[in-house]
């Protein structure tokens, strides 16, 4: 029971940063219709800003987590601005192999300026183990799902009450009709890409913390892992998102607990296959019927 | 069928002229080993975009977990091929491979195929990286550290030879009927239906197809590289034969060689530049999506059949 109670808290901590990236997956996703293969590196470039703001201006955490966010909400727009906005009308494939280019150019070039190596996330918050009923719980756990459940609801607010949110939807349905409506498609999408720019920001430092290490490549797998979660929950539904990277988090640490963390990342991906063809648009995805 | 038996017997005599220039390049010593390992990667990676190519580009399905079959032809042949270390245990272990991976197909294809775009291409990298972590933790694979010693049993002219035939069968295959009828699906899977065609039949014909020729390019990569660990077939690795479909042009064979010739000279120029080689590999690859979209070939195909049959018709004039 204490076991169990014990992973359940591993796994909601770790689901949450896959939460934050999914969301940022889905919501490109449901807008351009593009598998953002960069959005992992952005989640990395986040945790090196966390990394350089911390180290080098001793701001405290607070400030670290929001300048990494609005760090990131930029490099978002800058690259859909430079290198997908010009591939809007071009076959979908295409997109997508720019999207893995922009990928391994962040990766490397990080590499190259900063050097592969692993380093030490700094240690703003002293971490403090509480001991519960038998489970240890510590505050960066409770930091982490508290501030990652905190911008998932003001994320699904913005989405569902503001006038930028409203225009977020109605170009996922329907970016022609959207247009004729007086909605800037441009101004929309770059909007969309900070937003989930700005999560994935959130989520590296938030990792950084947990884990206390980072490199240049601390993104390729949690980004197809995000992924995964964003397509189990539904692609281009945000709550989808955030219900699919529990459900990976949770599902990864129990596999880990039962003895078979070398199996871990085959368990995910035979739930994604057996959720795919049970509910082939994911649990909270619209299924479309296909008209002639 | 005689334009279609004239077609191939050109083909066969460039081939063959291509053969001769590269042993007579070799004989007269300009090919040195470097040059070498680069033309042999060429030729197994133009083996393993020809068949995706024939998923993506003819039976317009995503596939992202090609490494997947390639680690099976590559495993098949390294376990084999280290206790019958002559070439027909190499040849037997191809086909052991090719076996396997048609089986594997079947497992992966029969259920996935179903989903569309994608989620078939997300299902598929799914499958890749279960194959991955098998081999990864099975005993007979000796586990993360891989197989190495493997007997090399391929020179060049063994894959140049082999990325010939599966070349010809390919292409072959395309213009046939059922060629004809994984590419009606990819236009239009309710018209082709419709006219009386199994959809999921020829997809899955097309993906198995595509399966098979992996496995061969694996095998000849376990042969030559002669090590191999489940890292090299990672997800990455199937992004990098997926990099070649598209930048040559997706549904156009002559463009995959073109693709996989000029990436294959880029990473051999880059190798000087160090650590700038993946920026500027990752740069050119963004530069060449933005400004040509549809590859560097579009679909163009170089056809004598066709030009043989532009001849004709201007004669008849």
């Amino acid at each position: 029971m204490q076991t169990i109670g014990q992973q359940l808290i591993n796994g909601l901590s770790l689901g949450s940063i896959y939460a934050l990236l999914a969301l940022g997956y889905t919501m490109v996703y449901g807008i351009i219709k593009l598998i953002n293969f960069a959005h992992g590196d952005i989640y990395m470039l986040g945790a090196f800003w966390g990394y350089y703001v911390i180290n080098v201006l001793h701001v405290n955490f607070i400030v670290a987590l929001l300048s990494a966010m609005v760090f990131c909400a930029l490099v978002g727009v800058v690259i859909e601005a430079i290198a997908y906005r010009p591939l809007r009308h071009s076959p979908r494939i295409t997109a997508l192999i720019t999207a893995i280019g922009v990928s391994f150019l962040l990766e490397n070039g990080m590499s190259y300026l900063f050097t592969a190596n692993t380093r030490n996330f700094p240690q703003v918050i002293k971490t403090v183990t509480w001991h519960f009923a038998g489970m240890r719980i510590s505050n960066i756990q409770v930091l982490i799902l508290v501030t990652a459940c905190l911008l998932m609801l003001i994320l699904e607010l913005i989405i569902k009450k503001t006038k930028m949110g409203k225009a977020m939807r109605a170009v996922s349905v329907d970016p022609t009709a959207a247009q004729l409506v007086g909605i800037n498609l441009n101004h929309t999408i770059s909007f969309t890409f900070a937003l989930g720019s700005a999560m994935a920001g959130a989520a590296g430092v938030l990792i950084g913390l947990y884990y206390n290490s980072i490199d240049p490549l601390m993104g390729m797998t949690p980004g197809i892992k995000a992924f995964v979660a964003a397509v189990i929950g539904g692609i281009g539904s945000v709550p989808g998102a955030s219900l699919g990277g529990f459900i990976i988090g949770l599902l990864e640490t129990a596999v880990q607990a039962i003895g078979l963390s070398a199996y871990k990342d085959a368990v995910v991906y035979v739930v994604l296959i057996v959720i795919l063809l049970v509910l082939p648009a994911g649990i909270f995805g619209k299924n479309v019927k296909e008209k002639v | 069928m005689k334009t279609t038996l004239k077609a191939n017997a050109v083909w066969l005599g460039v081939m063959i002229l291509g053969f001769v220039v590269i042993d007579a390049a070799e004989f007269a010593g300009l090919v040195n080993t470097f040059i070498e390992n680069m033309l042999v990667t060429i030729g197994i990676n133009v083996i393993l975009a020809t068949g995706l190519n024939l998923i993506i580009g003819f039976s317009g399905q995503f596939s992202l977990g090609h490494a997947g079959f390639m680690a099976i032809g590559a495993y098949a042949t390294g376990i084999i091929t280290q206790s019958i270390a002559t070439p027909l245990g190499f040849y037997l272990s191809m086909i052991v491979g090719i076996f396997v991976a048609i089986i594997a197909a079947l497992i992966v294809g029969i259920p996935t195929l179903r989903l569309r775009g994608d989620y078939l291409a997300i299902a598929t990298m799914g499958a890749a990286e279960i194959i991955r972590i098998l081999i990864n933790n099975l005993k007979i694979t000796n586990g993360a550290a891989g197989l190495f010693n493997i007997p090399a049993l391929a020179s060049w002219a063994t894959v140049y030879t082999i990325m010939c035939v599966t070349t010809i069968v390919t292409v072959n295959f395309i213009h046939s009927r059922g060629g004809r009828a994984v590419m009606s699906v990819r236009e239009d899977e309710i018209a082709a239906e419709a006219m009386g065609i199994n959809t999921t039949r020829w997809k899955l014909a097309a993906f198995v197809f595509g399966a098979a020729t992996a496995a061969i390019g694996g095998s000849l990569h376990a042969a030559y590289i002669q090590t191999i660990a489940p890292s090299d077939f990672n997800i990455m690795a199937s992004i990098a034969i997926l990099i070649i479909v598209v930048l040559g042009g997706v549904g156009s064979i002559t463009g995959t060689f073109v693709a996989a010739i000029v990436l294959g000279a880029l990473d051999t120029i880059l190798q000087n530049f160090g650590t700038l080689r993946m920026i500027i590999y990752s740069l050119a690859l963004i530069l060449i999506m933005i400004f040509k979209p549809t590859g560097l070939l579009g679909n163009w195909e170089l056809s004598f059949k066709r030009l043989n049959h532009h001849k004709e018709v201007s004669a008849h004039e």
